[in-house]
């Protein structure tokens, strides 16, 4: 009797199981690996950072009622001068710590022709010029109603300054207070570019 | 119904399900319909600045709001969503937007889980091969030799 049934190809017994750990070995550990790798690379980052957008490019132009009535404070009128843009609330921790910081910058650039602007953020007019009597803040101070300048700026929150050249360009950023160090170095900075008269 | 096919049916139910899911869920959220609807409809794809993890939408913070009423303005003035978006991701940074914009690496939240699903599904297809092997085998040549050689044995009077 001949047996007439197709063949099939010989394989080694021990093969399977041994291929089956290999595959196992390499589904774990390539996605382990990869996961892994994102932890490595991403962990370091602090996830509260906040972007810098808008610096080298040019500041959004803003003419905002002073806070005790009367006139407007324009940037168009303050192109050729470095303007410091600080924007605060009565509320805010920060702003009262970081005051005495823009006060002395203040008193020493401004014969220079530096100029602060702070704007008022999410904050009521009476309360702001409370803060601003009792810190005898003496740089213009503006109000920002619907919030507008802040949005075209991009703020987050207060404290946040931005130094902006004399040809209208942001050059610096700062999220939370500043300190005396941070200001001189940025205003003398914009103070070099080419339009500085 | 042998479970092979049984099987094979799940997949398939499987496969439809999830793409009346992804059609029926494409379909909403498209823009038209009244100022508020687009507006609430950019206002939700952008996250609110002085919260955690709420959409401008969502957001009953001041800001947010005059962030509403900012598009409101820009979309009546006859912006497109996309050019709101634009404005605000170029003052707050891509950090604004609730979901990346699809290109680059950006892309890998869209890819990773449909590689995961194929992957899944492949590793599923082969496990099924595995438990449910074809019911008759051909005999390997050694095989063969043996039964052979018992066939022999048998017809040969012993």
């Amino acid at each position: 009797m001949r047996l007439d049934a197709p063949e099939r190809p010989e394989t080694r017994e021990a093969d399977a199981p041994r291929r089956s750990r290999w595959r196992t070995v390499v589904l774990v550990s390539v996605p382990l690996a990869a996961f892994a790798l994102l932890l490595a690379t991403s962990l370091g980052r602090d996830p509260r950072a906040l972007p810098s957008e808008l610096v080298g490019e040019p500041a959004p132009v803003f003419a905002l009622p002073n806070l005790e009535g009367g006139g407007t404070v324009d940037m168009a009128d303050l192109r050729g001068r470095v303007v410091v843009v600080n924007f605060w609330a009565s509320w805010c921790q920060e702003c009262r710590d970081e005051h005495p910081a823009l006060d002395a910058a203040w008193d020493r650039y401004r014969e220079r022709g530096v100029v602060v602007v702070g704007v008022l953020f999410e904050d009521t007019v009476e309360d702001g010029l409370a803060f601003a009597d009792e810190l005898a803040t003496d740089w213009p101070l503006v109000d920002d109603p619907g919030s507008r300048t802040a949005i075209a700026y991009g703020v987050f929150g207060v404290p946040e300054t931005f130094v902006i050249s004399p040809d209208g360009i942001v050059t610096a950023k700062r999220v939370g207070p500043v300190d005396y160090t941070w200001l001189t170095t940025e205003i003398e900075d914009a103070l070099r570019t080419p339009e500085a008269a | 119904m042998s479970g092979r096919v049984r099987l094979w049916l799940l997949l398939g139910a499987a496969v439809a399900v999830v793409v009346l899911a992804v059609t029926l869920a494409s379909g909403r959220g498209s823009d038209g319909g009244t100022l508020d609807d687009r507006v609430q409809d950019v206002a939700s794809g952008l996250r609110c600045p002085v919260c955690q993890n709420l959409s401008v939408a969502d957001s009953p913070s001041a800001l947010a709001r005059e962030m509403r009423s900012e598009i409101a303005s820009r979309l009546d003035a006859g912006d497109t969503p996309e050019e709101v978006r634009g404005f605000f991701v170029e003052r707050y940074g891509e950090w604004v937007l609730l979901a990346p914009t699809r290109e680059g690496l950006n892309l890998l939240p869209w890819l990773v889980p449909v590689a995961g699903l194929l992957l899944g599904v492949g590793v599923w297809a082969m496990l099924v091969r595995r438990r449910w092997p074809p019911e008759t085998e051909a005999p390997t040549s050694a095989e063969r030799r043996r039964i052979q050689a018992e066939l022999d044995a048998l017809e040969e009077p012993g």
